[in-house]
């Protein structure tokens, strides 16, 4: 019942994003051939609005769009005359797919390990030491960071190439400087959950047990401590998809976020509809599973549809 | 016999002073004192807060201080290192990167604190709407839940997304950004707004205030703003540098302001092509001063944090 709910408020959501989003893109005054006007013939002008059916009414191209979108077809793409939006995506998705994750990879068990050893070292030169990286991951954007770590691990020691995309070394300083910010705030979330759960008494019950340290750590203290981290995932997955746009610039990657960025810089409409639609799929289909997970993590959380 | 002369001499009665020692001896203290003092003993929310006064007053000051403007170009006098003449260098254009550097901390704060002060207003009203009727009758329940049905589309919807949907389609300036930056931004103030109200409409203070009559915008705003005050400070501490943040992001994406104004992330941007070249400082002032902008926000933010709520330990 729960999850019906869940993915008719999914569908409604997707709705609106997508009726907004038409609705902005052809608030513009003009259209995307206004600047071609003078180079090309009135005739030419016109097969090519009715290519992309912009010399239908506004109602009937959105009916088309959604029909479209319905079929999973996001449409053509104005400034590539061969690829549409869909081989745009699935283009672009691999190289990105495989940045986000390792940067979630990273974020995940580098900040839950530093938050960990800060709370068991809690008000130790260790715990100040794992805090003043925190912060100053939180403090230094990724587009700052990334030149920086080309600047040093690239160009000063050359022990990485310094952009672009090919073999598995090229993926490193990107992943690591998206993977930075995020990295920061789930250390300290889990520090501070991490602290929380120590002082529970059936910390203290494992431990007159005769349970060993690293097995009270594991067992008791991060499967309680994991939720807070958990309940900060759908603000991770959204920081990593826009903080691919700029990672994937300065990096130059071929992936879904410079595309992105291309099509904003073209105003090439199309596209940037399609992938906003995308990355907001992709996202809210992310927030749902999140939800999912909760209740494998921790039985006790009951899952109802009024979230506060 | 005995008895009676220890009494006379061991017990005499009490000074009238001094039978008055439950009284509470410290003096009172208003909260927003106790707060300020408990944010000056807090070394790091303490530094934090000197950090800003000093962002604020060279912002202010800053770009007076040369004879240069921002957008003054002299192209001999281009890509010189940081020197006496040029405190903080030039840029390609010849243009000073001090008066530059200050300038763009101008904008950005601006945007940061406008963008940050109308979540504040939008949010405070819905959120305190939706607060308010929750619970009261069924029309009551109706406005709650529609509201949050808003709020909740909006906030799955990716924040920095609809800001350059919006972007794209807007004229580009300066209140664009401001706009576009609160058009959602408001939604996580709205949360918080409508969770506090829950939360302090529920205590004894209003339920007598309600039983002895007092007006809904009495208990509204004797009884619920000072008391959510607190927290409301604290989350403006951290959206203000969000907003900062979102429009730096959005400068080096190249949807920010438009040259010849400069920002931090404009600068940031066109110091990408240069940074293999050695001009270093092209790329170092504006960054450093956006860290340590973030890095005083975030400390004095979590020092506030401690210091208006008593019950929020963090350890």
């Amino acid at each position: 019942m729960y999850i019906v709910k869940r993915l008719l408020t999914m569908l409604l959501t997707i709705w609106v994003i997508t009726t907004l989003t038409f609705v902005v893109m052809h608030a513009i005054p003009g259209d995307p051939f206004a600047s071609d006007s003078d180079v090309l013939p009135e005739e030419v002008l016109n097969n090519m609005r009715a290519k992309f059916n912009l010399d239908q009414p506004l109602p009937v191209q959105y009916v088309l769009y959604l029909k479209n979108l319905a079929s999973f077809d996001l449409g053509p793409s104005i400034e590539s005359e061969t690829r549409d939006v869909n081989t745009l995506i699935a283009e672009g998705l691999p190289a990105s797919a495989l940045l986000g994750f390792q940067a979630l990879v990273i974020a995940i068990v580098f900040g839950m390990a530093l938050g960990i050893i800060a709370s068991l070292f809690h008000n130790r030169t260790i715990d100040y030491g794992a805090m003043a990286v925190a912060i100053l991951g939180i403090s230094i954007p990724s587009f700052i960071l990334a030149p920086l770590l080309i600047k040093f691990f690239a160009v000063k020691w050359g022990m990485l190439p310094v952009a672009s995309w090919g073999t598995w070394q090229h993926t490193i300083l990107p992943s690591v400087a998206l993977a930075a910010g995020p990295l920061a705030i789930i250390a300290r979330f889990t520090r501070s959950s991490m602290l929380e759960v120590l002082k529970q008494n059936y910390m203290k019950t494992a431990d007159a047990k005769g349970l060993g340290t690293a097995g009270i750590i594991v067992k008791h203290g991060i499967r309680n401590a994991v939720i807070p981290v958990i309940s900060f995932m759908g603000p991770l997955v959204a920081h990593l998809l826009t903080g691919t746009f700029v990672i994937e610039k300065i990096f130059a990657i071929p992936g879904l976020g410079k595309y992105f960025v291309d099509s904003i810089f073209n105003r090439d409409y199309p596209v940037i509809l399609g992938t906003t639609i995308f990355f907001s799929v992709v996202l809210i289909v992310t927030l749902f599973l999140i939800d999912l997970s909760y209740r494998l993590i921790d039985p006790r959380i009951k899952l109802t549809s009024r979230g506060d | 016999m005995l008895e009676k002369a220890s009494q006379d001499t061991l017990f005499r009665p009490l000074q009238k002073d001094r039978m008055r020692n439950d009284d509470i001896k410290r003096p009172s203290v208003s909260q927003a004192k106790e707060s300020i003092r408990r944010v000056v003993k807090n070394k790091l929310a303490l530094t934090g807060a000197i950090i800003l006064l000093f962002i604020l007053i060279f912002a202010l000051f800053g770009p007076k201080m040369v004879p240069y403007s921002y957008s003054d170009q002299s192209l001999a006098d281009g890509n010189l290192p940081p020197g006496a003449k040029h405190w903080f260098g030039t840029d390609d254009l010849g243009r000073d990167m001090w008066a530059r550097t200050w300038y763009g901390a101008r904008i950005s704060l601006t945007i940061g604190v406008a963008a940050a002060l109308i979540d504040l207003v939008i949010g405070l009203l819905v959120g305190g709407i939706s607060g308010y009727m929750a619970g009261r009758g069924r029309i009551g329940d109706r406005v709650d839940s529609l509201l949050m049905r808003l709020v909740e589309i909006l906030y799955s919807i990716p924040y920095l997304l609809v800001v350059i949907l919006l972007l794209v389609v807007m004229k580009p300036g300066l209140w664009t950004i401001i706009i576009a930056l609160s058009i959602t931004g408001w939604v996580s103030m709205a949360r918080v707004v409508r969770g506090q109200i829950l939360q302090i409409k529920q205590q004894e203070f209003v339920s007598a205030a309600q039983k002895l009559g007092t007006s809904h915008s009495t208990i509204i705003f004797n009884h619920l703003f000072p008391n959510m005050l607190g927290i409301i400070i604290v989350n403006l501490t951290f959206t203000i540098p969000q907003a900062i943040f979102a429009e730096a992001f959005l400068s080096f994406i190249g949807l920010g302001v438009q040259a010849p104004i400069a920002s931090w992330g404009t600068m940031a941007n066109d110091a990408l092509g240069v940074i293999l070249s050695g001009q270093w400082w092209r790329l170092f002032f504006p960054g450093f001063l956006i860290s340590l902008t973030m890095f005083a926000f975030n400390v004095f933010g979590d020092g506030l944090q401690d210091a208006l709520d008593p019950h929020h330990t963090k350890d």
